[in-house]
């Protein structure tokens, strides 16, 4: 078997006292969506957070595309083609949508060392934030300040932003957090067309959305992952719905 | 149409600038022409600063540092015989440019209330050097005996000559800096004040933008130093002093920080304040300072956001 894209061996990380992630293993091949569920307080965000390049872990490796990245600083994975989007949105909100992703475009279109050329006048960047701000479902809103767009708006534009530069592997936190339901079903609609064509690393709560994306899920409890598998053995296992008092898993 | 009441607040304002030897010469008033051509200057050093504090968000309390380097690049050569303009004012740029590179490079790692207090610290270590240099005047300061030369196409010496210089290098610094703004560099620059963050999660390593951009915003006050010193005729430590890196940045956030045109009215608003007002009263400040507080308060784009066309945004 070749080796996975992601893989990740014994990462750990304290805050003071704190074990946030605690020996995490891993492993994503390429075109596989891998939720990460678990209460909140299982380090999953801080897992993501590491993947990303924002946390530095105390011990373990992180290799991606055949390298250890584990040292690398976030905007140097990015350029591996890391891409990750925020449990809090995080975008430009005074930007407009379209400039938002144009420069997530330009960020991995050589440097930014030019003074004279308009950016907004500058095609290569353009078409490709206009095509990817088309297929997250946001053509229409391209010259809306993003800043003014709805909230579930604002979580397409993320991964809008994410897709825009051309990654191999998303890292989504939380992509329907704070949604309505018709909001969250858009999103997961959009998520599923990204699913095989992407390798997807997705942390999330909502139990519907994970099990209609997945295709394998790792449940952390306490900062370890306790269990990882297909979605119907991780629905069927004793201890995963321990974790969960039972009650957030449909049987 | 906005931009094109924008694009016409503008000229006007330019043409008022342009004009004002025209009037001064039909007034008999030369004094109008040294006060105006004093306010340009400073007015290059606000533009400079709003770069890094308005558009990138970099708090430097330490901007009259590079106004000082500028001055003293040209008073020296100028004390050794060297009066060329070209020699000087490129020096004044250079060295300037190499300072703020230096701070920059140590200032930039850190942000918020460290970052401000790192500049405010490197430009008093400046100043304190300034007054200790007895061969360069030390706190006296020194006396500028001839105005820049330029091989005799340029003559300084000529209050009207020097006053289109000064305009000259104003509209210039307008016009690239129009273009810079919009460009790449200008987006990166934005956006890194906007959300750090989101930049280095979508592949930006800022450090490399924001150093550039403290370095530009070094030269240019290099070279409104070195415009300073042959206005004045004079050159003095206490253009470092930090109430002066205080007075730039008052100007900027009353005309408008983020704006590429507010810290030009900043700086006509703050130096005519203080030249009317204090022929009434050594404590000018008192007037000077609820303004300030009213335009942070409700024109948080400062005073150019509430002329006619005005969108903060694009400045």
């Amino acid at each position: 078997m070749a080796e996975p894209l992601l893989a990740v061996r014994g990462l750990t990380m304290r805050f003071g006292g704190l074990v946030a992630t605690d020996g995490v293993d891993l492993d994503v091949a390429e075109g596989e969506t891998l939720a990460i569920i678990g209460p909140n307080g299982a380090g999953k965000t801080t897992l993501i957070g590491q993947l990303s390049g924002d946390l530095a872990p105390d011990a373990g490796t992180i290799r991606f595309a055949g390298e250890d990245v584990t040292g690398l600083p976030g905007p140097t994975r990015s350029q591996r083609g890391l891409a990750r989007s925020f449990q809090i949105t995080s975008i430009f909100p005074e930007f407009t949508a379209l400039d938002n992703v144009a420069l997530a475009v330009q960020a991995h279109a050589g440097h930014s060392f030019r003074f004279w050329t308009p950016a907004r006048a500058e095609r290569a960047l353009r078409e490709p934030a206009r095509a990817t701000l088309e297929r997250v479902g946001l053509g229409a809103r391209a010259d809306v300040v993003a800043g003014t767009l709805a909230h579930g708006e604002q979580r397409q534009l993320e991964i809008a932003m994410a897709l825009a530069t051309r990654p191999r592997l998303l890292l989504l936190d939380e992509p329907v957090a704070g949604m309505g339901a018709d909001e969250s079903q858009r999103m997961v609609q959009l998520l599923r067309a990204l699913r095989g064509r992407h390798t997807i690393v997705l942390v999330e709560h909502d139990m519907d959305v994970v099990f209609a994306l997945a295709d394998r899920i790792s449940v952390m409890v306490y900062g370890r992952v306790i269990a990882s598998g297909a979605p119907e053995a991780i629905r069927a296992n004793a201890e995963v719905r321990r974790a969960y008092l039972g009650e957030e898993i449909p049987a | 149409m906005r931009s094109r009441a924008r694009a016409l607040t503008l000229v006007a304002g330019l043409m008022v600038l342009g004009l004002v030897p025209v009037v001064a010469a039909l007034a008999n008033q030369p004094f109008y022409l040294d006060l105006f051509r004093r306010i340009m200057i400073f007015a290059i050093a606000a533009v400079g600063l709003d770069l890094i504090l308005g558009f990138g968000g970099m708090v430097s309390f330490g901007h009259a540092a590079y106004l000082g380097i500028g001055a003293y690049a040209v008073a020296i050569p100028a004390f050794y015989g060297i009066h060329s303009g070209l020699v000087q004012w490129t020096l004044a740029m250079a060295l300037s440019g190499l300072a703020a590179l230096a701070i920059g490079a140590v200032s930039l790692r850190t942000s918020g209330v460290s970052f401000i207090m790192i500049t405010l610290a490197f430009a008093q270590m400046l100043y304190y050097l300034g007054i200790s240099i007895n061969a360069w005047g030390a706190d006296d300061g020194m006396r500028l005996a001839r105005r820049s030369q330029f091989g005799g196409v340029v003559d300084l010496t000529n209050g009207y000559v020097f006053y289109y210089v000064v305009f000259g290098v104003l509209v210039a610094l307008l016009a690239l800096g129009h273009r810079l703004v919009h460009a790449r560099f200008g987006v990166v620059i934005r956006a890194a004040k906007s959300n750090e963050p989101r930049m280095r999660a979508i592949g930006f390593s800022t450090f490399r933008y924001k150093l550039a951009a403290f370095v530009i915003a070094g030269a240019v006050g290099g070279l409104a130093g070195a415009l300073l010193t042959n206005q004045t005729e004079y050159l003095t430590p206490s253009y470092m002093h930090w109430t002066r890196s205080g007075d730039i940045m008052v100007m900027v956030i009353l005309g408008g920080m983020g704006t590429l045109y507010g810290p030009v009215l900043g700086a006509v608003v703050f130096l005519l304040l203080e030249d009317l007002l204090s022929a009434w009263t050594v404590h000018w400040q008192v007037v000077l300072g609820p303004l300030l507080v009213l335009v942070v308060l409700y024109a948080r784009r400062g005073l150019w956001s509430l002329l006619p066309g005005a969108i903060a945004r694009d400045g």
